[in-house]
């Protein structure tokens, strides 16, 4: 079999931030500034890195546990899970997500994070998953707290985790950032504001007690929606 | 009824621990590293080196650099490749690297790998470039041609359909230091020599 395999849908950039939102101070220097020049997906861009289980390590899916030294992290327990589909629905099963995230101070293990809140020593913060065959993933951590950063006077970042997946493809890679509901931050974060306006509650998880484990942690549901299969477009004879 | 694309959203400036993390000589166990070549791997070794470069001409400290390349037979080690299952003598090389600018004196990222075969009867050898940095919401691609390779490159078709005089910005000069032969390619995000970014 030789057939190549089929286009992704284009980036939809009515879903996506700009390359350049002047709110975020760091990127009108950082953002590329003449226009995408489009290309023609080839295998170079229709095929990408394959990680699956065997890339895991134990804890990896427990940030509760991965970094602790002498007891438990602290902070409101949580249990994050969601289902990673295309723009079709179908569910993308056995694909990497890579999380990380700052402590139930909101401190980052990061060497470059001065922020003047405590570390935990027992959480390191950075893990992942692999998504099953429903294209399910699920962690456990601690609810980040939020953190003040320079980008404005009193700027504080909403509580977030980040997350990065690859999906079947480097066309359908994603690094993105979860947030949790009712945060009254958000409305007032240049980068959650960033992504258009009918976007942003897809960066929104929710608080679901069906996730929720009975007095051990409250669950949380992000679903993913990577590029799915370029469809044809509809003849308008 | 599914809801559109998830939005993209900048990787930040805290990366490192959970994307780089062994680079960085953080407690866990990368899943991709800066050094892509296997013991099986045949072929010419090749260090790719570059900085990102911000509008003001300053190299970024905080960029993430991936990348994604055949192997020397012009293989991608994924399964929507028709070669893929055919005769791969070097089954481990992934062809896939990951590199914080955050931990070399100059800001550079740097790649030993080897270098790619051409992946089907038109595209010259190339590898795919992702950029991520703090101040990026959305990632950006671009492409490593060679500079040794001007005969492949004139045919290109991805290169043919960059605006003649942005061309250069897509093809990395080569260097030999040592016995070792390095591809030198700067990412200018902005300014005259804008690196051209790819709508994949
Ligand atoms: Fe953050």
């Amino acid at each position: 079999m030789t057939t190549p395999p089929k286009p992704y849908s284009p980036r939809d950039w009515s879903s996506h931030p700009p390359i350049i939102a002047p709110d975020y101070k760091s990127t009108p220097l950082r953002g590329a500034t003449k226009p995408l020049i489009p290309i023609r997906q080839s295998l170079s861009e229709l095929t990408g890195p394959v990680f699956g289980q065997d890339s895991l390590g134990e804890l990896d899916n427990d940030l509760t546990k991965n970094g602790r030294k002498d007891g438990e992290p602290l902070g409101e327990r949580i249990i994050v899970s969601g289902k990673v589909v295309d723009e079709l629905g179908r569910p993308q099963p056995n694909m990497l997500v890579e999380v990380w995230q700052a402590n139930a101070a909101g401190r980052y293990v990061h060497k470059v994070d001065q922020h003047n809140a405590p570390l935990d020593p027992n959480f390191f913060g950075g893990g992942r998953c692999v998504t099953d065959d429903q294209g399910v993933y699920r962690f456990y951590s601690v609810k980040p707290g939020a953190y003040p950063w320079g980008n404005h006077p009193n700027a504080w970042r909403p509580n977030h985790i980040h997350f990065s997946l690859f999906g079947p493809s480097i066309a359908t890679r994603l690094v993105t950032q979860m947030y949790f509901p009712g945060d009254p931050l958000l409305d007032l974060d240049p980068i959650f504001l960033s992504s258009p306006e009918k976007a942003r509650d897809r960066l929104i998880s929710e608080f679901d007690l069906s996730l929720t484990e009975e007095e051990f942690a409250l669950g949380y549901r992000f679903d993913i929606v990577l590029r799915g299969p370029w469809e044809t477009p509809m003849e308008t004879a | 009824m599914t809801k559109g694309q998830t939005p993209s959203q900048t990787v930040g400036p805290y990366f490192a621990y959970g994307l780089t993390p062994e680079q960085y000589g953080y407690p866990l166990a990368s899943i991709a590293s800066p050094d892509l070549r296997t013991p099986d791997v045949e072929g010419r070794q090749i260090r790719i080196e570059g900085r990102v470069l911000d509008g003001k001409g300053e190299a970024i400290d905080d960029a993430m650099i991936e990348i994604w390349q055949a192997d020397p037979q012009g293989r991608y080690a994924h399964p929507a490749d028709p070669s893929y299952n055919k005769g791969r003598g070097n089954i481990a090389f992934k062809g896939f690297g990951r590199c914080g600018t955050g931990t070399d004196p100059e800001n550079r990222f740097i790649f030993d790998s080897v270098k790619p075969g051409a992946v089907d009867d038109s595209q010259a050898p190339h590898i795919n470039v992702i950029v991520f940095m703090r101040g990026l919401l959305s990632h950006l691609y671009t492409r490593i041609y060679f500079a040794d390779e001007a005969d492949a490159n004139a045919k290109d078709p991805v290169l043919l359909s960059v605006p003649e005089d942005r061309r250069d910005t897509l093809v990395a000069a080569r260097e030999e230091s040592g016995g070792t032969v390095v591809y030198r390619f700067d990412i200018h995000m902005q300014g005259e020599n804008e690196t051209v970014f790819f709508d994949v």
